[in-house]
Protein backbone atom coordinates (compact mmCIF):
# COMPACT_ATOMS: atom_id res chain seq x y z
CA UNK A 1 0.00 0.00 0.00
CA UNK A 2 2.45 2.39 1.12
CA UNK A 3 5.13 1.08 -1.95
CA UNK A 4 1.73 1.92 -4.17
CA UNK A 5 1.39 5.63 -2.75
CA UNK A 6 4.99 6.57 -3.08
CA UNK A 7 4.73 4.79 -6.90
CA UNK A 8 1.68 7.12 -7.33
CA UNK A 9 3.49 10.64 -5.63
CA UNK A 10 6.38 9.71 -8.12
CA UNK A 11 4.37 9.46 -11.31
CA UNK A 12 2.77 12.84 -9.89
CA UNK A 13 6.10 14.21 -9.91
CA UNK A 14 7.23 13.39 -12.40
CA UNK A 15 3.77 14.39 -14.69
CA UNK A 16 3.76 18.12 -12.54
CA UNK A 17 7.97 18.18 -14.14
CA UNK A 18 6.27 17.09 -17.68
CA UNK A 19 3.75 19.98 -17.51
CA UNK A 20 6.49 22.64 -16.08
CA UNK A 21 8.31 21.78 -19.07
CA UNK A 22 5.85 21.25 -21.23
CA UNK A 23 5.21 24.73 -20.36
CA UNK A 24 8.42 26.49 -20.51
CA UNK A 25 8.05 26.10 -24.86
CA UNK A 26 6.64 28.95 -26.32
CA UNK A 27 6.15 27.30 -29.42
CA UNK A 28 4.57 23.66 -28.59
CA UNK A 29 6.13 20.20 -30.65
CA UNK A 30 3.77 20.19 -32.89
CA UNK A 31 4.01 23.73 -34.03
CA UNK A 32 7.38 23.22 -34.73
CA UNK A 33 8.70 24.74 -38.34
CA UNK A 34 11.92 24.51 -39.56
CA UNK A 35 13.26 27.46 -40.94
CA UNK A 36 12.83 25.54 -44.93
CA UNK A 37 9.14 25.87 -44.15
CA UNK A 38 9.71 30.24 -44.56
CA UNK A 39 11.19 29.96 -47.56
CA UNK A 40 10.46 30.45 -51.00
CA UNK A 41 9.26 27.27 -53.20
CA UNK A 42 12.62 27.75 -55.65
CA UNK A 43 14.99 27.62 -52.49
CA UNK A 44 13.64 24.89 -50.79
CA UNK A 45 14.04 23.10 -54.19
CA UNK A 46 17.66 23.54 -54.12
CA UNK A 47 18.23 22.46 -50.66
CA UNK A 48 16.51 19.10 -51.21
CA UNK A 49 18.50 18.59 -54.44
CA UNK A 50 21.66 16.58 -53.72
CA UNK A 51 23.33 17.64 -56.52
CA UNK A 52 22.51 21.70 -56.83
CA UNK A 53 22.48 22.22 -53.05
CA UNK A 54 25.57 24.14 -53.12
CA UNK A 55 26.53 22.85 -49.53
CA UNK A 56 27.06 19.68 -50.67
CA UNK A 57 30.34 20.75 -51.91
CA UNK A 58 31.64 21.47 -48.93
CA UNK A 59 30.33 17.50 -47.71
CA UNK A 60 31.89 16.23 -50.43
CA UNK A 61 35.50 18.35 -49.00
CA UNK A 62 34.42 16.92 -45.93
CA UNK A 63 34.41 13.39 -46.78
CA UNK A 64 37.82 13.60 -48.67
CA UNK A 65 39.11 15.49 -45.44
CA UNK A 66 37.43 12.31 -43.34
CA UNK A 67 40.59 10.21 -44.65
CA UNK A 68 43.44 12.51 -45.39
CA UNK A 69 46.06 12.13 -42.63
CA UNK A 70 47.12 14.88 -40.83
CA UNK A 71 49.11 15.58 -37.43
CA UNK A 72 52.26 13.93 -35.59
CA UNK A 73 50.81 10.87 -35.68
CA UNK A 74 49.70 10.86 -38.95
CA UNK A 75 45.92 9.82 -38.44
CA UNK A 76 43.04 10.40 -40.27
CA UNK A 77 39.13 10.80 -38.77
CA UNK A 78 39.01 7.51 -40.99
CA UNK A 79 41.86 5.84 -39.13
CA UNK A 80 39.69 5.26 -35.82
CA UNK A 81 36.12 5.52 -37.14
CA UNK A 82 36.88 3.02 -39.33
CA UNK A 83 33.69 1.42 -40.03
CA UNK A 84 31.54 3.06 -37.60
CA UNK A 85 28.72 5.24 -39.38
CA UNK A 86 28.26 9.06 -37.82
CA UNK A 87 25.03 8.58 -38.42
CA UNK A 88 22.86 10.05 -35.31
CA UNK A 89 25.81 12.05 -33.94
CA UNK A 90 25.20 15.57 -35.49
CA UNK A 91 21.66 15.20 -33.77
CA UNK A 92 22.76 14.85 -29.76
CA UNK A 93 25.55 17.84 -30.09
CA UNK A 94 26.14 20.17 -28.30
CA UNK A 95 26.70 17.93 -25.65
CA UNK A 96 29.12 17.48 -22.47
CA UNK A 97 32.57 16.26 -23.47
CA UNK A 98 33.05 13.23 -20.74
CA UNK A 99 36.57 13.63 -20.63
CA UNK A 100 36.75 17.48 -19.67
CA UNK A 101 32.82 17.92 -18.40
CA UNK A 102 32.75 21.08 -20.44
CA UNK A 103 29.93 21.52 -23.14
CA UNK A 104 30.94 21.31 -26.99
CA UNK A 105 29.50 21.71 -30.04
CA UNK A 106 29.98 19.49 -33.54
CA UNK A 107 32.68 22.14 -33.91
CA UNK A 108 34.38 21.15 -30.62
CA UNK A 109 34.29 17.68 -31.11
CA UNK A 110 36.17 17.74 -33.92
CA UNK A 111 38.54 19.56 -33.16
CA UNK A 112 39.19 17.50 -29.71
CA UNK A 113 39.74 14.90 -32.00
CA UNK A 114 42.58 16.49 -33.62
CA UNK A 115 44.36 17.73 -30.74
CA UNK A 116 43.46 15.02 -28.57
CA UNK A 117 44.15 12.05 -30.58
CA UNK A 118 45.40 13.12 -33.44
CA UNK A 119 48.18 15.08 -32.40
CA UNK A 120 47.19 17.78 -34.91
CA UNK A 121 46.59 21.59 -34.85
CA UNK A 122 42.69 22.26 -34.22
CA UNK A 123 40.74 23.62 -37.40
CA UNK A 124 40.57 27.57 -36.85
CA UNK A 125 36.70 28.31 -36.34
CA UNK A 126 34.75 28.79 -39.61
CA UNK A 127 37.90 27.77 -41.41
CA UNK A 128 36.51 26.14 -44.58
CA UNK A 129 38.07 23.15 -43.23
CA UNK A 130 36.06 22.85 -40.19
CA UNK A 131 32.94 23.43 -41.82
CA UNK A 132 33.77 21.15 -44.48
CA UNK A 133 34.25 18.42 -41.57
CA UNK A 134 30.97 19.83 -39.90
CA UNK A 135 28.76 19.28 -42.95
CA UNK A 136 30.11 15.74 -43.53
CA UNK A 137 29.56 14.48 -40.36
CA UNK A 138 25.87 16.40 -39.42
CA UNK A 139 24.86 15.00 -43.24
CA UNK A 140 25.00 11.61 -42.32
CA UNK A 141 22.02 12.38 -39.61
CA UNK A 142 19.87 13.76 -42.25
CA UNK A 143 16.29 13.46 -41.54
CA UNK A 144 16.88 12.62 -37.79
CA UNK A 145 15.22 14.47 -35.32
CA UNK A 146 17.18 16.59 -32.66
CA UNK A 147 17.61 14.74 -29.74
CA UNK A 148 20.17 16.65 -26.93
CA UNK A 149 20.19 16.31 -23.48
CA UNK A 150 20.02 18.64 -20.61
CA UNK A 151 20.08 16.99 -17.59
CA UNK A 152 23.07 15.99 -15.31
CA UNK A 153 26.10 18.56 -16.02
CA UNK A 154 24.30 20.52 -19.25
CA UNK A 155 21.53 21.15 -16.89
CA UNK A 156 23.38 24.92 -15.85
CA UNK A 157 24.57 25.17 -19.58
CA UNK A 158 20.57 25.23 -20.78
CA UNK A 159 19.89 27.84 -17.46
CA UNK A 160 22.46 30.00 -19.00
CA UNK A 161 21.84 29.15 -22.98
CA UNK A 162 17.95 30.10 -22.39
CA UNK A 163 18.97 33.06 -19.83
CA UNK A 164 20.95 33.88 -23.32
CA UNK A 165 18.06 33.60 -25.36
CA UNK A 166 15.63 36.09 -23.07
CA UNK A 167 18.29 38.39 -22.95
CA UNK A 168 17.50 42.00 -24.33
CA UNK A 169 20.57 43.16 -26.30
CA UNK A 170 22.22 46.09 -28.57
CA UNK A 171 20.61 49.59 -29.38
CA UNK A 172 17.43 47.72 -30.78
CA UNK A 173 17.04 46.13 -26.96
CA UNK A 174 15.55 42.72 -28.25
CA UNK A 175 16.27 39.56 -27.61
CA UNK A 176 15.81 36.42 -29.19
CA UNK A 177 12.20 35.53 -27.86
CA UNK A 178 10.88 38.76 -29.23
CA UNK A 179 11.11 37.71 -32.89
CA UNK A 180 11.69 34.26 -33.19
CA UNK A 181 9.02 33.32 -29.83
CA UNK A 182 6.54 36.24 -30.62
CA UNK A 183 6.26 36.84 -34.29
CA UNK A 184 7.65 34.09 -36.00
CA UNK A 185 5.39 34.01 -39.48
CA UNK A 186 5.76 37.66 -39.59
CA UNK A 187 6.73 39.72 -42.04
CA UNK A 188 10.20 41.89 -41.14
CA UNK A 189 10.54 43.76 -44.83
CA UNK A 190 10.76 41.80 -47.61
CA UNK A 191 11.34 38.45 -44.98
CA UNK A 192 9.39 36.03 -42.88
CA UNK A 193 10.58 35.70 -39.52
CA UNK A 194 11.32 31.90 -39.15
CA UNK A 195 10.88 30.22 -35.27
CA UNK A 196 15.26 30.22 -35.35
CA UNK A 197 15.82 26.59 -35.36
CA UNK A 198 19.32 25.31 -35.58
CA UNK A 199 18.66 22.06 -37.61
CA UNK A 200 20.20 22.90 -40.93
CA UNK A 201 23.85 24.26 -39.85
CA UNK A 202 26.21 24.05 -41.27
CA UNK A 203 23.78 26.77 -43.89
CA UNK A 204 24.43 27.84 -47.11
CA UNK A 205 23.18 30.91 -46.96
CA UNK A 206 22.52 33.13 -49.95
CA UNK A 207 23.36 36.57 -48.40
CA UNK A 208 27.17 34.90 -47.96
CA UNK A 209 27.17 33.22 -50.85
CA UNK A 210 28.86 30.09 -48.93
CA UNK A 211 28.07 27.52 -46.19
CA UNK A 212 28.49 28.88 -42.56
CA UNK A 213 28.31 27.60 -38.79
CA UNK A 214 25.34 28.23 -36.81
CA UNK A 215 27.73 30.33 -34.85
CA UNK A 216 27.93 32.63 -37.57
CA UNK A 217 24.35 33.29 -38.08
CA UNK A 218 23.78 34.06 -34.58
CA UNK A 219 26.65 36.63 -34.86
CA UNK A 220 24.11 37.74 -37.85
CA UNK A 221 21.40 38.03 -35.90
CA UNK A 222 23.23 40.07 -33.13
CA UNK A 223 24.45 42.36 -35.75
CA UNK A 224 21.12 43.15 -37.04
CA UNK A 225 19.81 44.37 -33.81
CA UNK A 226 22.92 45.84 -33.18
CA UNK A 227 24.26 44.18 -30.58
CA UNK A 228 27.79 43.14 -29.61
CA UNK A 229 29.16 40.29 -31.39
CA UNK A 230 30.95 37.66 -29.41
CA UNK A 231 34.48 35.97 -30.89
CA UNK A 232 33.56 32.56 -32.32
CA UNK A 233 33.56 29.68 -29.53
CA UNK A 234 32.74 31.67 -26.90
CA UNK A 235 31.02 29.56 -24.27
CA UNK A 236 27.98 31.64 -24.51
CA UNK A 237 27.08 30.88 -27.92
CA UNK A 238 27.71 26.93 -26.95
CA UNK A 239 25.15 27.54 -24.35
CA UNK A 240 22.57 29.85 -26.60
CA UNK A 241 23.04 26.45 -29.04
CA UNK A 242 22.00 24.00 -26.38
CA UNK A 243 19.33 25.93 -25.73
CA UNK A 244 18.46 26.24 -29.43
CA UNK A 245 18.69 22.57 -29.65
CA UNK A 246 16.73 21.49 -27.12
CA UNK A 247 14.05 24.48 -28.41
CA UNK A 248 13.78 22.74 -32.14
CA UNK A 249 13.77 18.65 -30.07
CA UNK A 250 12.41 16.56 -32.99
CA UNK A 251 12.83 18.74 -35.93
CA UNK A 252 14.75 17.15 -38.73
CA UNK A 253 18.47 17.53 -39.55
CA UNK A 254 18.40 18.75 -42.88
CA UNK A 255 22.38 19.96 -43.02
CA UNK A 256 23.88 21.49 -45.50
CA UNK A 257 20.11 23.86 -45.27
CA UNK A 258 19.95 26.70 -47.88
CA UNK A 259 18.69 29.72 -46.63
CA UNK A 260 18.49 33.42 -47.75
CA UNK B 1 38.82 24.51 -58.04
CA UNK B 2 36.40 21.68 -56.96
CA UNK B 3 32.97 20.69 -59.15
CA UNK B 4 30.34 18.14 -59.25
CA UNK B 5 29.05 16.89 -62.56
CA UNK B 6 25.97 15.01 -63.19
CA UNK B 7 25.03 12.94 -65.74
CA UNK B 8 23.62 9.75 -66.73
CA UNK B 9 25.70 6.82 -67.26
CA UNK B 10 23.70 5.10 -69.57
CA UNK B 11 22.04 6.67 -72.62
CA UNK B 12 20.10 4.95 -75.89
CA UNK B 13 21.80 6.88 -79.30
CA UNK B 14 19.97 9.92 -79.79
CA UNK B 15 18.08 10.86 -76.33
CA UNK B 16 18.13 13.79 -74.91
CA UNK B 17 20.01 13.66 -72.00
CA UNK B 18 20.71 16.41 -69.12
CA UNK B 19 23.68 17.55 -68.33
CA UNK B 20 24.10 19.69 -64.40
CA UNK B 21 27.40 21.29 -63.40
CA UNK B 22 28.04 23.10 -59.94
CA UNK B 23 31.40 24.52 -59.83
CA UNK B 24 32.98 26.07 -56.12
CA UNK B 25 34.41 29.85 -57.05
CA UNK B 26 33.85 33.10 -54.79
CA UNK B 27 32.80 34.57 -58.37
CA UNK B 28 33.94 37.82 -56.55
CA UNK B 29 31.69 41.22 -58.31
CA UNK B 30 34.87 43.30 -57.89
CA UNK B 31 32.30 45.58 -56.49
CA UNK B 32 33.01 44.53 -52.40
CA UNK B 33 35.30 46.09 -50.14
CA UNK B 34 36.74 44.01 -47.48
CA UNK B 35 37.22 44.85 -43.51
CA UNK B 36 39.58 47.63 -43.97
CA UNK B 37 37.97 49.25 -47.16
CA UNK B 38 40.18 48.18 -50.38
CA UNK B 39 38.20 46.78 -52.86
CA UNK B 40 38.62 43.64 -53.23
CA UNK B 41 39.63 42.76 -57.29
CA UNK B 42 37.05 41.18 -59.56
CA UNK B 43 37.49 37.47 -59.77
CA UNK B 44 34.68 35.68 -61.89
CA UNK B 45 35.03 32.48 -64.31
CA UNK B 46 34.59 34.25 -67.18
CA UNK B 47 33.92 31.29 -69.98
CA UNK B 48 32.65 28.06 -69.14
CA UNK B 49 32.62 25.15 -72.09
CA UNK B 50 31.53 21.89 -72.51
CA UNK B 51 33.15 19.54 -75.11
CA UNK B 52 31.67 16.02 -76.02
CA UNK B 53 34.17 13.76 -77.41
CA UNK B 54 36.49 16.59 -78.30
CA UNK B 55 33.26 18.84 -80.17
CA UNK B 56 31.96 21.56 -78.44
CA UNK B 57 28.67 21.21 -77.48
CA UNK B 58 28.51 24.08 -74.95
CA UNK B 59 29.73 27.68 -74.22
CA UNK B 60 28.88 30.12 -71.76
CA UNK B 61 29.95 33.72 -71.30
CA UNK B 62 29.50 34.03 -67.56
CA UNK B 63 29.77 37.34 -65.57
CA UNK B 64 29.65 39.45 -62.67
CA UNK B 65 25.99 39.04 -62.11
CA UNK B 66 26.40 34.87 -62.10
CA UNK B 67 26.56 34.15 -58.28
CA UNK B 68 29.21 32.41 -56.28
CA UNK B 69 29.32 28.44 -56.87
CA UNK B 70 27.42 28.93 -59.89
CA UNK B 71 25.33 25.77 -61.23
CA UNK B 72 24.35 25.52 -65.17
CA UNK B 73 22.10 23.01 -66.34
CA UNK B 74 21.55 22.60 -69.85
CA UNK B 75 20.65 19.44 -72.67
CA UNK B 76 22.24 17.74 -75.19
CA UNK B 77 21.81 14.41 -77.12
CA UNK B 78 23.44 10.96 -76.39
CA UNK B 79 25.37 10.55 -80.01
CA UNK B 80 28.21 8.24 -79.12
CA UNK B 81 29.94 6.72 -75.85
CA UNK B 82 32.65 8.86 -74.20
CA UNK B 83 33.28 11.53 -72.47
CA UNK B 84 31.69 15.06 -71.84
CA UNK B 85 35.16 17.51 -70.46
CA UNK B 86 34.14 20.80 -69.21
CA UNK B 87 37.00 23.52 -68.97
CA UNK B 88 36.77 27.32 -67.43
CA UNK B 89 38.56 30.10 -66.98
CA UNK B 90 38.50 32.71 -64.13
CA UNK B 91 39.91 36.85 -64.12
CA UNK B 92 43.15 35.23 -62.62
CA UNK B 93 43.94 33.04 -65.52
CA UNK B 94 42.88 29.92 -63.29
CA UNK B 95 41.72 26.87 -64.85
CA UNK B 96 39.69 23.93 -64.31
CA UNK B 97 38.31 21.20 -65.76
CA UNK B 98 36.42 18.12 -64.72
CA UNK B 99 35.23 15.01 -66.76
CA UNK B 100 32.67 12.20 -66.82
CA UNK B 101 32.14 9.65 -69.07
CA UNK B 102 28.94 8.37 -70.52
CA UNK B 103 27.92 4.94 -72.73
CA UNK B 104 25.54 5.23 -75.03
CA UNK B 105 23.63 1.88 -76.46
CA UNK B 106 21.68 1.08 -79.77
Amino acid sequence: MRRARARLALAAAALAAGVVLAQERAIPPGELKSGSVFLGSDLRALQNDDFANPGMLWVERGERLWSELAGKKTLACASCHKDTSMRGVAASYPKIDKASGKLVNLEDRINLCRTGRMDAEPLRYESEELLALTAYVARQSLGLPIATRIDGAARAHFEAGRAAYHLRRGQMNLSCAHCHDAQWGKRLLSETISQGHPNAYPAYRMEWQTIGSLQRRIRACLSGIRAEMLPYGSPEYLDLELYLAWRAQGLPIETPGVRR
Amino acid sequence: MAARIQIPRQAKRGEVIEVRILIQHPMETGYRHDDVGHLIKRNVITVLSCRYNGVEVFRADLSSGISANPYVQFYTVAQASGDLEFTWIDDEGERGSERQSIVVKG
